[in-house]
């Protein structure tokens, strides 16, 4: 017995769609998809507001993909910042697939945003989105898949770092790449003995912003520096883009020369490190990836205190004036 | 079942072939009276032939997973194989086919005088998907049918085929209240067993896909044509 096309559409309708607890969330469309999950905008019935619900897309659903998707919830949860999407709530759809509730952020991807803003705001998101990698590097967390879509900056100026799906919890095992050993939800760590995460020979990441020794799958040599690399390529990217009309300046480029080292120990040691350049680029200080010349310190100088140095200049010119008029 | 056809071991190639001709041959027939436009009598013919002549020459074994999907790779088989009966004049005689398994064709003739006007018509290879796709959920039903026959799960699939399995539309479908009261159990109860039987199923489903797909790529492009936020 053939199914009907009602049934055999119906069926095919409410495996795809997601079922979480009903007397909670209402699912309304899907505003994002990911290799391992599709984001929906989603009403929380309970609190009354509108929320973020990504589930495991139903094409992966399986073992090893709940528990990247469990990671990735306890990831962000332990992750408490303002440059971090806070969760909510995480739980098991009626049909079994993992899912948890973010808050909704709403604003433009990095790609988008910085086409229509001048290079020192595109540096300024940078340098903020380098303060939050840098803190979850501090908690131990390596995000793997750091680009400019992964980078979200809001309407009231929050800068955002999105999609921990594949991020490394430093400190714990490659060896064997058994997913199945995670912990499940509820585990009190979430790096915690006996994790694993990706095998060694693995490559996740994306071309274009993944480290070489990430692109090789050399598991054992990811560290904080492998992001480094990402925020590097981020930066080439947005702040040396669209400026044929305005030259890099060289202590810039100098700075994501750096950061891109094919060698990790070429780079700097942490986003932190690079976030502090970035800010002396802006204060118009030397950065520690360039050793100027006198004429390029003069130069810099100079713009840094242009105004102050007119100001003194003219002065002096009026004095002199006038003291020549005076001995006339 | 890809790798399988291909076995050295004759009753592992036949085993996979009963598995291949379950799978294709909905969309082997829909496609052989759409694509082709042949009458009933001649498209279970040639049906039947197509499978036991792609089991005794192992056409099929020639199948690289680079180049297409498995169910591509089918379809094209089976048009080159109607142009050469077609080139070839061959004559199957009525009743002297070949038989492999009995197929019922008259459930798929129902289907295809159903969809006639629902605008799948021109495009022959829709409905060699949709026939791929029913019997794919066709199967992966009659299985969880079978696994909860005479076990306590018997009304959990009872649920399920009172709600999801409604052959008419929504508007037949009970509520949910109308379903407890009719098997007598709390609401609440209905709501779980619809969500274990449509966890069950897509696991089934999907079990079966990754059977008859080569590659793990296969699959998952399979699965997200099946479960991806495309149309149906």
């Amino acid at each position: 017995m053939s199914l009907p096309d009602a049934a055999l559409t119906h069926l095919r309708q409410v495996l795809r769609a997601p079922e979480p607890p009903a007397d909670r969330y209402k699912i309304r469309e899907p505003i994002g998809h990911g290799g391992m999950g599709t984001v929906y905008r989603a009403s929380d019935r309970t609190l009354g507001r509108e929320v973020a619900l990504k589930v495991l897309r139903a094409d992966v659903a399986g073992e090893d993909a709940a528990i990247r998707l469990e990671r990735e919830a306890r990831i962000l949860a332990r992750l408490e910042h303002p440059g971090i999407v806070p969760v909510h709530d995480v739980g098991t759809l009626a049909d079994g697939r993992v899912y948890y509730v973010m808050k909704l952020v709403r604003g433009e991807r990095l790609h988008d945003f910085a086409r229509g803003v001048s290079r020192a705001d595109a540096l300024r998101v940078l340098q903020r989105v380098c303060e939050t990698v840098g803190f979850a590097h501090a908690q131990g967390v390596v995000h793997r898949d750091l680009k400019p879509s992964n980078i979200m900056v809001g309407g009231f100026g929050e800068v955002l770092v999105l999609d921990w799906g594949i991020a490394r919890i430093r400190g714990t095992p490659d060896g064997g790449g058994d997913e199945a050993a995670a912990p499940t939800l509820g585990a009190p760590s979430i790096a915690a003995p006996g994790e694993a995460d990706t095998a060694p020979g693995v490559v996740l990441g994306t071309p274009g912003f993944m480290a070489p020794e990430q692109a090789r799958g050399d598991a054992g040599q990811i560290d904080a520096r492998t992001d480094v690399y990402a925020l590097g390529a981020i930066l080439r990217a947005v702040a040396g883009a669209g400026s044929a009309n305005q030259p890099v300046p060289r202590p810039l480029a100098a700075i994501w020369n750096r950061a891109l080292s094919p060698d990790p120990g070429g780079r700097y040691g942490s986003a932190a490190e690079l976030a502090a350049d970035i800010t002396r680029f802006l204060d118009g200080a030397p950065v520690a990836a360039y050793r100027e010349n006198i004429a390029e310190r003069a130069g810099r100088v100079f713009r840094k205190y242009q105004v102050a140095i007119i100001l003194v200049l003219t002065y002096l010119a009026v004095r002199l004036l006038f003291l020549a008029m005076r001995g006339l | 079942m890809v790798e399988a056809i291909r076995d050295a071991d004759p009753e592992a190639r036949r085993s996979a072939f009963d598995v291949l001709v379950t799978a294709y041959w909905r969309p082997v027939y829909a496609h052989l009276r759409k694509r082709w436009q042949l009458e009933p009598a001649d498209a279970e013919d040639l049906t039947q032939e197509f499978f036991a002549r792609s089991l005794a020459s192992g056409f099929l074994e020639g199948y690289d997973p680079a180049r297409a999907r498995f169910r591509t790779y089918v379809r094209a088989c089976l048009d080159r194989f109607v142009a050469n009966a077609r080139r070839d004049e061959r004559r199957l005689k009525r009743g002297g086919g070949v038989t492999l398994v009995p197929l019922d064709f008259l459930q798929v003739e129902r289907g295809l005088a159903a969809g006639d006007g629902d605008g799948r018509d021109g495009d022959p290879d829709a409905w060699f998907e949709r026939e791929w796709i029913r019997g794919l959920f066709t199967d992966a039903v009659a299985d969880l049918r079978a696994a909860c026959r005479d076990t306590p799960r018997q009304i959990r699939f009872a649920v399920f085929e009172r709600y999801d399995l409604v052959p008419g539309s929504d508007a037949d479908r009970p509520s949910y209240r109308e379903l407890a009261e009719a098997l007598s159990l709390p609401v609440t109860q209905v709501t779980n067993h619809l969500a274990w039987a449509r966890r069950e199923l897509r696991r089934l489903v999907l079990e079966r896909l990754r059977f008859l797909t080569a590659t793990a790529a296969e699959f998952r492009a399979e699965a997200e044509d099946l479960f991806g936020e495309g149309d149906s």
